[in-house]
């Protein structure tokens, strides 16, 4: 009831990427699409085909050359950089495919890390971060340097860290590019049990299987998006 | 009612979110409120980032070390040696006058009485006084024996110098043996003599048990002392010193050529422009009175020579020390090219990245200085107690070095710094792992 009243958490319209002028390279084409709360939603697509520049457009961490991108209702084309950062540190959480985790910093720092840009203050912030720890399975390990830890429990760490500020979308990169398939099941699980408390998901990937799990689906190639059945 | 109604509907949202944690509701000005980092949380990014590779930053910051520790020991001890050399300055030069004949007065009216040095003692000021004069013993010469050994050389060519006995404290004589000319030899006019080391050591005269004499000419002169060292006038290392009555008898000495003397520190001045009144108050321009420079410029020379080439040095170190690390920096924001997207898909702005690269390279600074001013000092205190001097140090150069390594490398990290903070996140994430 409530969220549907709600602006969809993501709403593309029209959106285009150019790179260079000689000459231009359209990674993106006139890409229109709604996320809503509580969805789960996967892009599959070969490599090449844009995905990775949606995904960071939606992250906020590119920006598109054309059409409209709101997030939450917010038109984010006018934002400033501090406030698209802002936007970043408070509403999105990020998984990548290489995990980018600080070597030698322990499991639970990396954890922490996560609210470090919020200007909040850091009483309790170990005490969540363990919670975030615990929600993916990780408690034993917080004090473990992440070099000692296999690539899965990496990620489930990176997961951690990304789901630790009660962020409104959580975005995939290839989250399992790196980890063995046994691990990628744990990975898609703890994905699936995210999604059933309400996490909004947008994962990208060319691995098949990974699209499966997800609520929704949609394809991407040559820069367009195009919704799967 | 109507609170109670929001308070409930407040209630209402909390019980939601407890349900639904992923669906907080924030307000849009919330979510775009610019991302920041609390100054606890930036010391603490940037030190973790420092010591994650304690190897590296302990060589790096070793060119600081150094570097400062070179600037505050050569200050130190350029103080300490300019001390030094003004302490011998001041203790000798600035206590001197010396008194002599104008050259253009006729010699009625520049000559100096005999009793210049009991009336110059009488001044307020004066340590010491002395006549001094260089006796003209024509083409006499100084011989220890009356027998001619065709040999050796037994006649030398020897000053012979003729001093009240004022003069010996007056130029700080230092005695081997025997003793100094008194009143009485020189009322009596006794043939007695004092020998400068150098002159004792030509004509071969070691000690005083055989009753050593010397012979000016045809007379015979008792060596009743030998002197060890004089600290002015220094003429009288190499001569023959006899007392003035007997130089005015033997040698028709007519007045004395020189009255050397002694004040207290500081006195110089004023008892220069006495000096006329008191000797010759009928002929105030017959007398030469000739006082050193003031102290305080040969101070300021010689130290500002000794300081220029140790602060050279001490900068040369520094700007090693600088480049080491503007380097490192440099090459640890190509390492952390990784966590630089990382920081800024997390929230951090340009600004953020920059200030915590920043901070990283003025803490290397910081410590390279607080080592290297404690290294300094340590080297200025270990010279000084070696040489038996006294440290001087300026008691702002140990702190001042700390805060001039956080400077350069603030400097030092200006350019590293900004080229993390140009990084585009999405460049910054794929390339680094």
């Amino acid at each position: 009831m409530i969220s549907a009243r709600r602006p969809p958490i993501i709403e593309l319209h029209g959106l285009g990427r150019r790179f260079g002028t000689d000459p231009p390279l359209d990674a993106l084409i006139d890409v229109d699409l709604e996320v809503r709360d509580g969805e789960w939603l996967a892009i599959a697509g070969p490599s090449g085909s844009g995905k990775s520049t949606l995904l960071n457009i939606v992250g906020l961490l590119d920006v598109q050359t054309a059409g409209m991108y709101w997030f939450d209702g917010i038109d984010v084309s006018g934002l400033r950089d501090s406030q698209r950062a802002g936007l970043r540190s408070r509403a999105m959480g990020f998984v990548f495919q290489s995990f980018h985790l600080i070597a030698h910093r322990t499991v639970l720092e990396n954890v922490m890390l996560s609210e470090v840009y919020r200007k909040g203050p850091r009483r309790y912030r170990g005490e969540r971060a363990a919670a975030a720890l615990a929600r993916v399975g990780l408690s034993a390990r917080a004090d473990y340097l992440p070099t000692r830890l296999s690539g899965g429990e990496r990620q489930r760490v990176a997961i951690a860290r990304a789901i630790m500020g009660s962020p409104r979308v959580l975005l995939c990169d290839e989250p399992t590019g790196n980890i063995d398939s046994a691990m990628t099941a744990q990975i898609l699980d703890l994905f699936a049990d995210l999604n059933r408390g309400g996490l909004t998901i947008v994962t990208i990937t060319h691995d098949p299987d990974v699209a499966e799990r997800a609520s929704r689906k949609a394809r991407i190639v040559d820069g367009r998006l195009r919704e799967a059945a | 009612m109507s609170r109670l109604g929001a308070a409930l509907g407040r209630f209402g949202g909390q019980l939601r979110l407890f349900g639904n944690p992923w669906r907080r509701q924030r307000l849009p000005r919330d979510l775009i409120a610019p991302s920041g980092i609390s100054p606890a949380d930036l010391a603490n990014e940037a030190l973790a980032g420092l010591f994650a590779r304690p190897g590296r930053m302990s060589l790096t910051v070793l060119g600081t070390v150094i570097g400062l520790a070179a600037l505050v020991a050569t200050l130190g001890l350029s103080r300490t040696a300019g001390n030094r050399i003004v302490g011998h300055f001041d203790a000798l030069a600035a206590t001197e006058i010396v008194v002599s004949r104008s050259a253009t007065a006729s010699p009625d009216a520049s000559a100096l009485p005999w009793d210049s040095p009991a009336r110059l003692e009488r001044l307020n000021g004066v340590v010491a006084a002395g006549n001094l004069s260089t006796v003209n013993i024509g083409t006499r010469q100084v011989s220890t024996s009356p027998v001619s050994d065709p040999t050796r050389q037994t006649e030398f060519k020897l000053t012979v110098q003729a001093a009240s006995p004022g003069l010996f404290s007056a130029v700080r004589a230092d005695l081997r043996s025997g003793r100094l000319i008194d009143e009485g030899n020189s009322t009596r006019a006794d043939r007695v003599a004092v020998l400068g080391p150098s002159a004792a050591q030509k004509l071969g005269i070691t000690g005083l048990e055989q009753l050593p004499a010397v012979r000016i000419g045809d007379d015979v002169y008792l060596v009743v002392g030998i002197l060890n060292g004089v600290a002015r006038q220094p003429g009288l290392l190499g001569a023959v010193i006899i007392p003035e009555g007997t130089a005015q008898r033997d040698f028709r000495l007519t007045s004395p050529e020189l009255v050397v003397v002694e004040t207290r520190i500081g006195a110089t001045k004023l008892v220069s422009r006495q000096i006329p009144h008191a000797l010759r108050p009928d002929s105030l321009r017959g007398l030469k009175v000739a006082s050193p420079p003031e102290p305080q410029r040969a101070r300021d020379r010689a130290q500002s020579d000794v300081n220029v080439l140790f602060l050279m040095l001490g900068g040369v170190s520094l700007l090693v020390g600088a480049i080491g690390i503007a380097n490192v920096t440099l090459v640890s924001v190509m390492e952390r090219t990784g966590e630089i997207g990382l920081r800024r898909a997390l929230g951090a702005t340009r600004r953020h990245i920059a200030v915590q690269f920043l901070m990283e390279s003025a803490t290397m600074g910081l410590i390279g200085g607080v080592l290297g001013a404690s290294i300094g000092t340590l080297v200025v205190v270990g010279v000084s107690a070696y040489q038996s001097w006294t440290p001087v140090l300026d008691p702002l150069v140990p702190f001042a070095a700390p805060l001039l390594g956080a400077l350069i490398g603030l400097i030092s990290g200006t350019y590293p710094a900004l080229r993390a903070a140009q990084l585009e996140p999405v460049e910054a994430l794929r390339s680094g792992t």
